[in-house]
């Protein structure tokens, strides 16, 4: 065997990953309130108070900051920290560095839930923080990337384990994203300018935004996948040749995938059409995952029925299949001139978020908490299955709402009368969506009242494992 | 050499690096073994460490 088995116990850094873990749930609880808040505001515009800084314009990208670089990503830091350290048998390679990324992220976001409201923003979707945060990002990001290839670096094991690549390659092409898409020439503390221009700044921004997808929300979370889901299963990953193939078919063909967020724009037509092929293409290693994850079960399929933490592990890895089935057809350009600018979109990226991204990270935190906090299981494995049905049928309620208002929108903005005068009006396309934006709503407060159950049963596995914990030292000092 | 040739290139190459990765993955039979090994190491970690840690920290297996 390759692995030496240590004498002494591996004094594992479980710090940083409970501080992670205990604000990845908090962080989803306030990202998902505030996108139920700016999908009421849809219906009720009344919400917004006429104060500037709950208009939806502001509030919505505090909304994807929040679920994406709050939530989502203190999940990858507190998954990939647990598990670089429990595959490589070794401890982080710098404590303070791994501090550091603690306190500089979350210093990035409360930066973000107080410049975001305030009307600061670059603009730039998914990358509107100014650049004074953008540079702690970047440091931050750093310091991230020397703690994880650091502790690789002294592993005590020969081989990487496949989730490890995932989480790599995430964190490098994040810092490269970054880094490049934020070049801007400052003008005041607040203000800035994007160093590109026209098409070219477009261009850089969905090379961005679409990476950000491909290598935050699917690598990382590929990474957690390849670790949670054979762990919880108790069985080994059901191909570990298909994972070396997939990871390397991922990172080559994600790159390419950007223009399809501009078709039918100023970008120069066969960029369109390259980025719609590369785009198609990304579905055969996006299934092969999917199938390779799901497929762990083979042979195991009867623990679905008793294990909800199990359930929100291959559900998820359903929501990815469809997700990502979705997408290439989407990028498709005679399907994205119906598709694009309507709530389909929305629709899409929220099975892919709330379905893929939320479920995954909610399945590997229900394993987490109470391995972190000195317990043998979570408080209530019942509350576990109700959150289970509870975000599930929220998700369903989401995406299906937003299928059926986004064809419609398309249909009516493309529909012509006989004399070519357009058939509706933008206004009655709003109107007609009203019910749908209503079932939108009913769906996140389904999802967030399932977090909430969640953050409960998380507090109260914390506190169990306390008691215990002070209880022992008692008993020891005695 | 142009910007455009290089690119042809480059792209060549990492057609070709996929390719053999794929190929390695594929038919290397000491990839097979290692694969074989790396799959079951996340469940060495506990046992490993239940042999050697104090009984008051156990892993759990399961939450079930």
């Amino acid at each position: 065997m390759s692995q030496t088995i240590p004498q002494q116990p591996i004094e594992y850094n479980m710090k940083v990953v409970r501080q992670f873990t205990v604000m990845t749930i908090i962080w989803g609880i306030v990202g998902m309130a505030l996108g139920v808040l700016i999908a009421a505001q849809l219906v009720w515009p009344e919400l917004n108070f006429n104060t500037p800084w709950l208009t939806y314009s502001r509030l919505r990208p505090l909304h994807t900051n929040a679920v994406i670089f709050a939530f989502g990503t203190s999940a990858l830091f507190a998954t990939s920290y647990y598990v670089v350290q429990k595959t490589c048998r070794t401890r982080l390679f710098s404590d303070k560095l791994a501090s550091f990324t603690f306190w500089g992220w979350q210093a990035v976001i409360v930066a973000a839930v107080i410049t975001l409201p305030l009307g600061l923003t670059s603009t730039k979707e998914y990358a509107e923080l100014e650049w004074p945060i953008d540079i702690l990002i970047a440091v931050t990001w750093i310091a991230y990337a020397i703690v994880f290839f650091g502790t690789l670096a002294i592993r005590k094991t020969s081989h990487i384990y496949v989730a490890n690549w995932f989480y790599g390659g995430f964190i490098v092409v994040i810092a490269m994203l970054h880094i490049v898409n934020s070049m801007a020439v400052p003008v005041t503390f607040t203000k800035s300018y994007s160093m590109y221009s026209g098409a070219v700044d477009a261009m850089i921004q969905w090379w961005y935004g679409h990476n950000a997808v491909g290598f935050l929300l699917t690598a990382g979370f590929l990474g957690m996948m390849y670790y949670f889901v054979p762990k919880q299963a108790e069985r080994p990953v059901y191909s570990y040749r298909l994972s070396v193939v997939h990871f390397w078919a991922l990172i080559s063909l994600y790159i390419w995938a950007g223009p399809h967020h501009l078709h039918y724009t100023a970008l120069p037509d066969w960029t369109q059409s390259l980025g719609m092929v590369m785009s198609v293409i990304l579905f055969v290693p996006s299934w092969g995952g999917m199938i390779n994850g799901i497929m762990t079960l083979s042979g195991a399929w009867h623990k679905l029925r008793t294990d909800p933490i199990l359930r929100f592990l291959i559900v998820s890895l359903s929501f990815y299949g469809m997700s990502t089935f979705e997408g290439p057809m989407m990028a498709i350009k005679s399907v994205n001139a119906l598709s694009h600018y309507t709530d389909w979109t929305v629709g899409h990226v929220h099975s892919g978020a709330l379905g893929w991204v939320a479920m995954i990270t909610i399945g590997s935190m229900y394993y987490l908490v109470p391995r972190l906090f000195n317990q043998k299981q979570i408080h209530s494995v019942k509350l576990v299955n109700v959150h289970f049905w509870l975000h599930t049928i929220g998700v369903v309620f989401y995406i299906v709402s937003m299928w059926i208002s986004g064809v419609m929108q398309g249909l009516m903005w493309r529909a012509t009368n006989a004399d070519g005068t357009l058939t509706y009006s933008f206004v009655e396309s709003v109107q007609a969506s009203y019910p749908f934006w209503a079932g939108r709503f009913v769906g996140g407060v389904f999802i967030v009242v399932g977090m909430l159950l969640m953050a409960y049963n998380c507090y109260q596995t914390i506190q169990a494992g306390r008691r215990e914990t002070a209880a022992g030292n008692v008993i020891q000092t005695a | 050499m142009g910007f455009g040739e290089w690119h042809g290139i480059w792209t060549v190459i990492i057609l070709v690096l996929f390719l053999a990765i794929v190929g390695w993955s594929f038919f290397s039979r000491r990839a097979k073994k290692q694969f074989d090994e790396a799959a079951n190491s996340i469940f060495e970690e506990e046992n490993a460490e239940s042999s050697v840690k104090d009984s008051d920290k156990p892993e759990s297996k399961k939450d079930e």
